[in-house]
């Protein structure tokens, strides 16, 4: 049985969920991604009150983002500036003349009850963002780039979780209010099959890092400077498209995977059951990783827009946006493959540095003297594994470039062996300094004094007299195990080739 | 074209005001006959025109993203009908949007 | 002060320039007349009822500082000193501001309007705020939740609205000046019908930060006075580009005080709008309107017709686009964040608040255009209402730039009748939206128009208006015409028209 979220009555129990694979063979889904980014201006869309995130409440407002009787908006330039960058990066065509447009709907959380968006005139329009998915390049059509505000934020009070459903009473701080939102939207997606979740996510990862690359938010999922709805509809082969639900509240990378994949789960089980899909929102549950119904669409909201009348339109000039497009940075595709060239890498490895988050880092240690290889040795292998133990990202961890570069260069000089370089970057990781003061500490340097290493070879070669024997006889390969010895010995600081070296001298 | 009672509750509800019945078959009346004077306007041949803007026309009039001074907050919630925790309290909101 | 000096007569009767004047040169203090025009409101204002809130102790202590800056000796402005009254839809960070509606009851706002703020700039002392109709929905002011104010000529009868309450003040003598606004007619109708001058600016010539709006693309302060000089000179100090205000024009304010003064017809060429008479016009407008024209081509002017073919339809366009801009402007009295709340009891939805304090806290004219606009802009009907009404709009004003190619000026009556008996309209929204046929083509094409009382009609002995109207940003010309015709018209009569007016108290 399920509780209605709206109307809060029992409906009928949901149809059984198909497993991913059985539904994906027999139904196509076509998705489709709304992303809304927070720009990071220094100040609100119409106003000039500071953005800022975690502050005391009502604390960074004032007659135009509160909506008091009187208020009227004026545009921020940089705001506009940046959502045409987006657009440009996108590969969109920029409107020579548009303007904004009054959404009117009433909710708490809107000063004014109308939220100043655009409509069917948008800023950006109609490109497009390549992403690669298990090495296949997919091609994702951007159909709008367009610019709104913000609303404030409600907290719920009384209800079990904090959620609206069962609360008493909420409370509303406008800090958020009004800080420019640039609304990304995708055109429909067909043709990914079994590979709609993973195309969805990598989507959203690839358009968060192209917004880092600009500069124009700081694009945390978490705090809600990035947030995404999700479009997922299913048909038999061949069929025209099914009707499509938006799913809201996907607050992570992994969660848009998940909420597609079970979004055709589910769809699958209604339309197996000859059921039919209902127009609506839906919200993911991160826990469950379920999607529940929310608010129906069929009786869709009239918003009744029309053109703001307290702005005037809006008309980049040719100049400006070329200004713009000639100074955008290297777009993240250009700079893989730019790395990829540089570093020899094949495309599975870019995607293997990629998926670890690697890209960064190595790049950063590359550019403090270490090869690509040793880099991506230290990086994708120690490294990693240190992440994964202590359920970290690798970019979380207390370590930086310069000091794997460092340590990688200790080992290239020889000061240090693998065996060596990974206490100290284990040293590094628990806080106990640089790369260099820790191995002056602890005396972690390789050792390859002959006078040190003589004393520790005539010790092996006493306590082992048969594999002395041996080697005497000409059976050089057993000297490793007199190596190994040394080494055990030195507690594996000892240069082994060096030992190896002497060992055969003295019984060669 | 009349517009019905029905179609005026529907109008009252969509902008929050909640007519008695007495006030919804009065408003009915009238605003089925200024529905009516105001519908004059599709008599006038207009294909192509442009929809009105400003008396003098301008565009892009934007400020440059610099702070100002904010209102400070207790002024702000001194005229809420209730406040709490430096918050605007509000009645239960049914629905996410 | 030295008594020689003094001014000897009642310092209410004095026009705005008289007493800004007499402030300079020390003849009264900035208290003295501030103390004169609050006890003329104490005695009179309980029957006109102009104000919805008087402050006494603000408008003394502004004052003050006017009679402390002369002292010293520093420069005061052209109106400073000078008292004015303050129509109830301009936020005053030191007095309530209430839009003459309950759901803005007491509230107070956290900040003054760019307008409140350079009139105290400039020396003007605010005496209060006026009552208006709600919202500035209506034309006569009896839509006001706190009770009509009543025409100074006959207190039987509406003041005009919105601006009524401003208007009323200016006609009793509680104030030499008052700031309107006008989207409709809101500041000439009540103007004409209370014989005062009354003037729409250019749309954007001065700012909306502020003004609570009702809708956004017509909304225009601008100022009420006994004479035209004295608008002129309130015309100059408000007006002007404000950075807080995206639609307000980045251009100099046109030279209406210069004009004023200049007051000179001599080869203007001057339109009769054939459009704006007929039916429904009382016969006693009309033949003083035909009089002003009359004596405007004695004094120089070259009178011609002119037609404006689009005029027929600015009554329903402006019905569709006001409301509509209102429907969307007025969401946000929501209960929320300010003003009335109804019916939260802790049982109740934020919705069902909302829809309880707005049935309770907006009068019926508010609900109407409410509604209507609502429906104006809902899917399905937008294209055909909203769409089309804009449409029309740019035609009206290309029928007036076709006009002002031919004439430098355009005239007409103001209003159709002279001011009607207090309830005659009140639930007939049609026959008062009538009140509107010749303002409105000026606020949907956004140029300026200004009313000059030109006597009094024959068959009721109440003030008939003039209104002259100029091309966008060629205010000056309105001034020019404006001072001519009182000029003529007061040595005709041998005094300013209000003279003819019993008075009150």
């Amino acid at each position: 049985m399920t509780v209605s979220a709206t109307t809060g009555s029992l409906a009928a129990a949901a149809p059984a969920l198909v497993p991913y694979d059985d539904a994906v063979a027999r139904y196509e889904p076509v998705i489709g991604l709304e992303t809304h980014v927070e720009l990071g201006t220094v100040t609100k869309m119409f106003c000039g009150c500071r953005t800022v995130f975690g502050a005391e409440p009502n604390s960074s407002v004032c007659p135009v983002c509160l909506g008091l009787p009187g208020s009227l908006p004026v545009t921020n330039r940089v705001a506009i500036e940046y959502t045409i960058r987006i657009g440009l990066a996108l590969n969109c065509d920029i409107s020579t003349w548009c303007r904004f447009a009054r959404k009117n709907y009433f909710y708490p959380d809107m000063p004014k009850d109308y939220q100043i968006s655009q409509y069917d005139e948008p800023l950006c329009t109609d490109g497009w963002l390549d992403i690669e998915v298990d090495g296949r390049p997919v091609r994702i059509g951007i159909e709008r780039v367009h610019l709104e505000e913000d609303t404030g934020k409600s907290l719920h009070v009384g209800g079990a979780t904090g959620r609206i459903h069962g609360a008493d009473y909420s409370l509303v701080d406008y800090n958020r209010a009004g800080i420019p939102l640039v609304e990304v939207v995708t055109k429909p997606v067909p043709g990914t099959g079994a590979l709609a979740p993973e195309i969805a996510r990598a989507y959203v990862t690839e358009l968060r890092e192209l917004l880092r690359a600009l500069g124009v938010s700081d694009v945390r999922m978490e705090e809600g400077s990035l947030r995404c709805d999700v479009n997922t509809s299913i048909a038999p082969a061949g069929a025209p498209w099914g009707t499509r639900t938006e799913t809201k509240n996907v607050n992570s990378l992994r969660s848009v995977e998940r909420a597609v994949r079970f979004e055709i789960q589910r769809q699958a089980g209604v339309l197996d059951a000859g059921g039919r899909i209902i127009q609506e929102t839906r919200h993911f549950q991160e826990g469950a990783g379920t999607t529940i119904a929310g608010r129906s669409k069929e009786e869709a909201q009239d918003y009744r827009y029309f053109p703001e009348p307290d702005l005037v339109p809006l008309a980049p000039s040719g100049e400006w946006v070329d200004e713009l497009r000639a100074a955008l940075p290297e777009l993240p595709a250009a700079r893989r493959a730019r790395l990829r060239a540089d570093w020899g890498l094949s495309a599975l490895g870019m995607t293997a540095l990629a998926n670890a988050g690697a890209l960064d880092l190595v790049e950063q240690t590359v550019a403090a003297g270490t090869t690509a290889a040793d880099a991506r040795k230290w990086w994708l292998g120690e490294l990693a594994r240190r992440a994964n133990e202590s359920g970290t990202e690798l970019a979380a961890l207390p370590v930086t470039p310069a000091q794997v570069a460092r340590v990688a260069a200790l080992v290239t000089a020889g000061t240090l062996n693998d065996k060596l370089a990974r206490q100290v970057l284990d040293f590094v990781l628990a806080g106990e300094g640089e790369p260099d003061e820790i191995v002056a500490a602890r005396g972690l340097a390789v050792v390859s004094d002959d006078g040190a290493l003589t004393a520790a070879v005539d010790e092996a070669i006493a306590a082992h007299p048969d594999i002395a024997a041996k080697i005497r006889d000409g059976k050089t390969a057993a000297a490793g195990a007199l190596v190994g010895a040394v080494m055990k010995a030195t507690r594996g600081q000892a240069d082994a080739g060096r030992a190896r070296e002497l060992i055969l001298d003295r019984l060669g | 074209m009349p517009i019905t009672r029905d179609e005026v509750a529907h109008l009252a509800r969509l902008s929050r005001l909640a007519l008695s019945d007495a006030e919804l078959d009065h408003f009915a009346g009238q605003l089925d006959q200024i529905i009516t004077a105001v519908a004059r306007v599709q008599e006038v041949a207009a294909e192509g025109i442009p929809p009105m803007t400003h008396a003098v026309p301008v565009v892009n009039v934007l400020r440059d993203d610099v702070e100002v001074p904010c209102l400070p907050s207790a002024l702000v919630l001194s005229q809420a009908p209730a406040a709490e925790q430096g918050r605007f309290r509000v009645p239960r909101i049914l629905a996410e949007d | 002060m030295s008594a020689d000096r003094k001014i000897c007569g009642d310092l209410t009767e004095l026009t705005a320039a008289q007493t800004a004047a007499a402030v300079a040169a020390g003849d009264a203090s900035a208290v003295e007349v501030t103390t004169a025009h609050l006890d003329k409101i104490a005695a009179i204002d309980a029957r006109v009822h102009a104000f919805l809130h008087v402050a006494p102790e603000q408008a003394l202590a502004a004052a003050r500082a006017v009679d402390e800056r002369r002292a010293a000796g520093e420069p005061l402005g052209p109106l400073a000193g000078v008292p004015l009254a303050l129509k109830d839809v301009f936020t005053t960070a030191d007095m309530p501001t209430t839009c003459g509606s309950r759901i803005l009851e007491n509230w107070q706002p956290p900040y003054d309007a760019t307008i409140t703020r350079r009139l105290r700039q400039a020396g003007v002392v605010l005496l209060g705020k006026t009552n208006m109709d709600e919202f500035a929905m209506g034309s006569s002011t009896e839509n006001s939740a706190f009770g009509p104010s009543r025409n100074p000529w006959d207190l039987t009868r509406v003041p005009g609205g919105s601006s009524g309450g401003s208007a009323a003040a200016v006609a009793a003598y509680e104030a030499p000046l008052a700031m309107g606004t006008d989207t409709g007619g809101s500041i000439r109708q009540p103007a004409a019908v209370c014989g005062i001058v009354g003037v729409k600016p250019t749309y954007g010539g001065s700012s909306r930060y502020g003004l609570v709006a009702f809708a956004s693309s017509l909304d225009t302060p601008g100022p009420l006075a006994r004479t035209v000089l004295d608008a002129a000179l309130l015309h100059e100090v408000m007006s002007g580009h404000d950075p807080c205000d995206s639609t307000s024009v980045d251009a100099p304010v046109p030279p209406v005080v210069a004009a004023a003064r200049q007051a000179d017809v001599a080869g203007l060429r001057i339109g009769v709008v054939s459009e704006l008479r007929g039916d429904g016009y009382q016969p006693g407008v009309l033949a003083r309107f035909r009089e002003a024209v009359e004596l405007l081509e004695s004094i120089g002017a070259k009178v011609t017709e002119v037609s404006c073919p689009h005029f027929r339809y600015a009554l329903p366009t402006y019905y569709l686009v006001a409301p509509s801009e209102a429907s969307s402007n007025l969401a946000r009295f929501d209960a929320m964040r300010y003003g009335l709340r109804v019916g939260d009891d802790g049982t109740r939805s934020a919705d069902e608040v909302m829809s309880l304090t707005r049935a309770a806290g907006f009068g019926a004219e508010v609900k109407r255009r409410i509604i209507l606009g609502t429906y104006a802009l809902s899917s399905g009907y937008y294209e055909a209402y909203y769409g089309k009404a804009q449409q029309v709009r740019t035609l009206i004003s290309r029928d007036f730039d076709a006009a002002f190619e031919q004439v430098d000026v355009l005239v007409s009556p103001t209003t159709p009748t002279t001011a009607f008996p207090i309830g005659e309209r009140a639930d007939d929204p049609m026959a008062m939206y009538l009140a509107d046929l010749c303002t409105i083509p000026s606020d949907l094409a956004g140029n300026a128009a200004l009313s000059v009382p030109c006597g009094l009609a024959p068959e009721d002995g109440l003030p008939v208006g003039l209104q002259v109207m100029a091309p966008a940003l060629a205010d000056d010309r309105l001034y020019r015409v404006g001072a001519a015709v009182e000029a003529a018209l007061e040595q005709r009569w041998g005094g300013p028209l209000l003279g003819q007016a019993e008075g009150i108290g």
